[in-house]
């Protein structure tokens, strides 16, 4: 065993980075999507403090658009570990009945997902937030740093980032400011597959292909979780074999048709397919450097 | 991806995936300009990996054409420059990190721009990276920043060199003109004075000539393939054969009856039974366990996260280092090191910055530079300070002794970056040479007669009262005034003033940024000095730097530093004009003239803060008498 792997080398590094945000910041949080990313950085922090568990919390910015299966998944999960998770939601928004069918996907992220981490990070008063981004996943997340500054007004500047140089990671912060830590910045998408393969990580069955009830709105398929599907949309409604590849809102998630419906099949599919994956993600449709422009306001 | 990968693929994805789950990974840098084409190469290496999706295809080639630089051709360089910015200014100006595998290996490339204002990125990449490839136009040849960019990698410890002479089609695959830059980057390569590997290879990233194979043009050349050589070349044995060294990161203390030490191995390798000495305390004890969730390990090894349990309760924190008994490491506060400047505003000697070296976070304070290199050339040059994206030696004093091992012997060991203790920005990085003694060596002299006693003796608190404020404030009048007060109470005192003291001991400083640290410095020390001999010190000067005050009060023991804010307001400090110095300042008679043209930092943590418009000197004096014995400091009691 004396040489390792990559994935043991991209799980080193990572428990490394888990480590030293709970050892050099004084409230840090784990933000949770429940999607696969999640799953792995979840699985990396028990891993870097075992025998102990994560000495933070978890916490889900619910938009409340989240498809039903995440949030039976998520509570399962925090329940069975025993860790301390937070469910955040804009009341606000929903009091005022924002929704992606009646908004906008723009709006709505930017009210119930962009708007609503801001006031949740600031509620609780973290000054370190543990993400699953990974750089390979959009061309300006390339550049952003494994401990990415926020100003108090939790903005990210591209141009006035901290140099990092081995792993050496500094987090020191002025008052009000606040660092997002992305421990899985080096990981591909078939890295991730892989590990979950490799140490048998349970993910949200959504990534397997089911029979679903489906409907196309605006050009996507998208799946019909709830009533809350404009009626005359939901009568188009289709029983069709569809997964999924990234998980979000489910209005805003494009259903893909497949029969993969074990693990190496949803791999071989990734690896023969023919579009990248993000293209499922509605919000990242508009002009190239729109991920940018929102991480710039306080996107994750 | 391959046909051959894409037809495993659909047969069996299981045994592909097993396949390729043993893969090493490799971490590389590549440097070179816009114009050597290190993006079209980076964008090549993606594309002939296909890890280019079709939509990814079909927006790049959409691209190419709006703003592309090749015509109707693809623009691979599109592909890898990021941010909207860049893009507009058709240049990468920080640190891109990019990821493509083939069957043996997974890669992390870090793209960093060659020019010399970004120095700094390129340390950054390279400071992660086993492997440098060098871009070389080959109509160029060698030129002074291929030069400099072999002197940042080689200084952060890469070994493996590849010089990739591009741009081959535009010499039409010229043997002659290959060997020639070959020859003189090996002449150039002596005087590193490092043991560096370099591998040559011909090449056009435009056309694909020896990225992963030859394409007929380069007949003459019989070495590998770009590709080829990243998935061959063998790295990391200096880390697997080197003493054992893992920084503890976290102490794992989930209940009573655990107590784990976390931390990623550095180099060498441990397993339980080994004896591990903790510095700097020089305490051992002997591994029990290599504790994981998936179970024990029998062994671990250099970039494995691990924990480890002890078989006997020492004290161990974060920032100490386990080492090998038989080969540990040493401990010292006192260091010679290379450093680059990474910020804009220059490092100022004297001044304290913050280490973080390992998992510890040290106050240190960097001397004068011993002298600078200069990086297109490797001469040294004389040097005061240092700005940004510059090079030099010096050497640098820590608040307390850390465990270390010359950056040379072991990369996790040895290099440090500095934080800005205001800003807390990331201003620059070092690498240890050696120690300048060790700590176990440093003494104080002890005395006979304490400085309490000397207090004591004169019925009095030693005490620095630190004046601030701009010129002309009314520093010195109320120091004045308040120095017969307490000589008038019988009160043992001394008076440093700015000007006097510029006559004598600082004679030989300006006022730069960077003299006006040294001048604090020298003058804390003396009063520091003078309190220990049991005096009440009265310092006046404009000390306009925050972190230069806070230097001076950590220099004291404890509520012994009373800094005392002498707030006029720079129009009335101006109008009052006592010595004239404003009105030559407003003329640009007299430069770095603090308050016009050089900043003056309010204290944001004086004891005493004194309003001079509305109060007399007489008046100011009071108040901080009346301060000092309501804090005890006019009786022994």
């Amino acid at each position: 065993m004396t040489s390792l792997t990559h994935l043991d080398r991209l799980e080193a590094e990572s428990i490394h980075i888990i480590r030293e945000v709970a050892a050099a910041t004084e409230n840090p949080v784990m933000l949770y999507s429940v999607g696969k990313d999640s799953a792995v950085m979840l699985h990396l922090a028990l891993k870097a403090f075992y025998p102990g568990v994560p000495p933070f919390p978890l916490m889900h910015v619910d938009t409340t658009w989240k498809f039903s299966e995440m949030i039976a998944f998520r509570d399962r999960k925090a329940k069975e570990l025993g860790l301390d998770l937070i469910v955040h939601t804009n009341e606000e928004g929903v009091a005022q009945g924002v929704g992606p069918f009646t908004h906008g996907s723009a709006l709505h992220t930017d009210i119930m997902k962009t708007s609503a981490l801001k006031t949740a990070l600031t509620k609780y008063k973290f000054d370190a937030a543990l993400g699953g981004a990974r750089r390979d996943e959009e061309k300006s997340r390339a550049k952003e740093r494994i401990f990415s500054f926020r100003t108090a007004e939790h903005r990210w500047d591209p141009k006035n980032q901290r140099p990092e140089l081995w792993d050496l990671y500094n987090a020191r912060l002025a008052p009000g400011e606040s660092v997002r830590a992305f421990p899985l910045s080096n990981w591909t998408e078939l890295d991730i597959w892989q590990y979950i393969r490799r140490e048998k990580i349970e993910i949200v069955p959504l990534y397997y292909a089911a029979e679903r009830p489906v409907v196309n709105w605006e050009g996507t398929d998208i799946m019909v979780d709830d009533d809350r599907v404009p009626e005359d949309l939901r009568k188009t409604a289709v029983m069709k074999k569809v997964r999924f590849r990234t998980l979000g809102c489910y209005p805003l998630t494009g259903a893909v048709e497949s029969e993969a419906d074990t693990l190496d099949e949803i791999i071989k599919e990734m690896l023969l397919a023919t579009s990248s994956e993000r293209e499922g993600r509605v919000i990242d449709r508009d002009q190239a450097a729109s991920m940018e422009k929102k991480k710039q306001e306080g996107y994750f | 991806m391959r046909q051959t990968d894409l037809e495993a693929i659909a047969k069996d994805v299981g045994a592909y995936l097993e396949a390729h789950e043993n893969k090493s990974l490799l971490r590389f840098i590549t440097c070179g300009s816009v114009d050597d084409g290190k993006s079209t190469l980076i964008g090549r290496l993606l594309y002939d990996s296909k890890l280019i999706y079709e939509d990814q295809l079909a927006a790049l080639e959409a691209d190419s054409k709006r703003s592309g630089t090749q015509g109707e051709n693809i623009d691979f360089a599109l592909l890898v420059d990021g941010l909207a910015a860049e893009r507009e200014q058709g240049i990468t100006i920080d640190v891109a990190y990019r990821f493509f595998s083939t069957d043996k290996r997974k890669f992390i490339v870090a793209d960093t721009p060659g020019h010399e204002q970004y120095t700094r990125n390129m340390a950054t990449g390279a400071s992660t990276a086993d492997v440098a490839i060098l871009m070389i136009d080959a109509r160029k040849g060698i030129l002074t920043q291929t030069r400099r960019h072999a002197f940042i990698v080689s200084s952060l410890g890469i070994r493996k060199l590849v010089l990739a002479v591009n741009k081959m089609d535009l010499v039409d695959y010229d043997q002659d003109t290959f060997n020639q830059i070959k020859a003189d980057f090996d002449a150039f390569a002596e005087t590193l004075g490092r043991d560096v590997d370099i591998t040559p290879i011909p090449l056009s990233a435009l056309a694909g000539d020896n990225i992963t194979a030859p394409q007929g043009n380069t007949d003459w050349y019989t070495g590998p393939s770009l590709i080829e050589y990243l998935e061959t070349v063998e790295v990391g044995d200096r880390r697997d054969k080197g003493p054992f060294r893992m920084p503890v990161q976290w102490v794992n203390r989930p209940n009573l009856d655990f107590r784990g030490f976390s931390g990623t191995i550095v180099s060498g390798h441990v397993k339980p039974g080994d004896t591990l000495r903790v510095s700097p305390s020089g305490r051992e004890a002997v591994v029990k366990r290599i504790v994981t969730m998936t179970g024990d390990l029998p062994e671990a090894v250099p970039g494995q996260s691990i924990t480890l349990t002890l078989d006997r309760e020492i004290d161990v924190s974060r920032g100490d280092v386990l080492s090998s008994k038989d080969s540990p490491a040493e401990a010292s506060n006192q260091f010679q090191a290379r450093i680059l400047w990474m910020a804009d505003k220059p490092m100022l000697p004297g001044r304290r910055y913050l280490v973080k070296m390992g998992s510890n976070i040290v106050p240190a304070t960097l001397n004068r530079p011993k002298f600078g290199i200069d990086i297109n050339t490797l001469e040294e040059k004389p040097a005061k300070e240092l700005e940004l994206n510059e090079v030099g030696v010096t050497t640098l004093s820590l608040d307390k002794p850390i465990a270390f091992d010359p950056y040379d012997d072991i990369r996790g060991m040895g290099g440090f970056i500095l934080i800005d203790r205001l800003t807390n920005d990331t201003v620059g990085m070092g690498l240890i040479d050696f120690a300048l003694r060790r700590a176990s060596n440093i003494h104080w002299q002890a005395m006979d007669v304490t400085r309490d006693a000397l207090a004591e003796q004169k019925a009095q608190k030693p005490a620095v009262l630190w004046f601030t404020g701009l010129s002309g404030s009314g520093k010195s009048t109320i120091a004045n005034a308040l120095q017969k007060k307490l000589l008038a109470q019988g009160k043992h005192t001394f008076l440093l003033d700015g000007d006097n003291v510029r006559h004598g001991l600082n004679r030989d400083l300006g006022f730069t940024d960077a003299d006006r640290v040294e001048n604090i410095r020298r003058v804390a020390n003396v009063a520091k000095l003078m309190s220990d001999a049991g005096l009440i010190t009265l310092v006046s000067f404009i000390s306009p730097f925050r972190s230069e005050r806070r230097m001076a009060r950590n220099l004291m023991s404890e509520g012994e530093y009373v800094e005392i804010f002498v707030d006029t307001p720079l129009d009335v400090a101006e109008q009052r004009d006592v010595k004239g110095l404003y009105k030559k300042a407003r003329a640009g008679e007299i430069k770095n003239f603090t308050g016009i043209d050089s900043p003056y930092e309010a204290p944001k943590e004086a004891e005493i803060t004194i309003d001079t418009v509305d109060q007399s000197p007489e008046e100011a004096a009071d108040q901080i008498l009346s301060w000092l014995e309501a804090e005890g400091f006019l009786s022994t009691e």
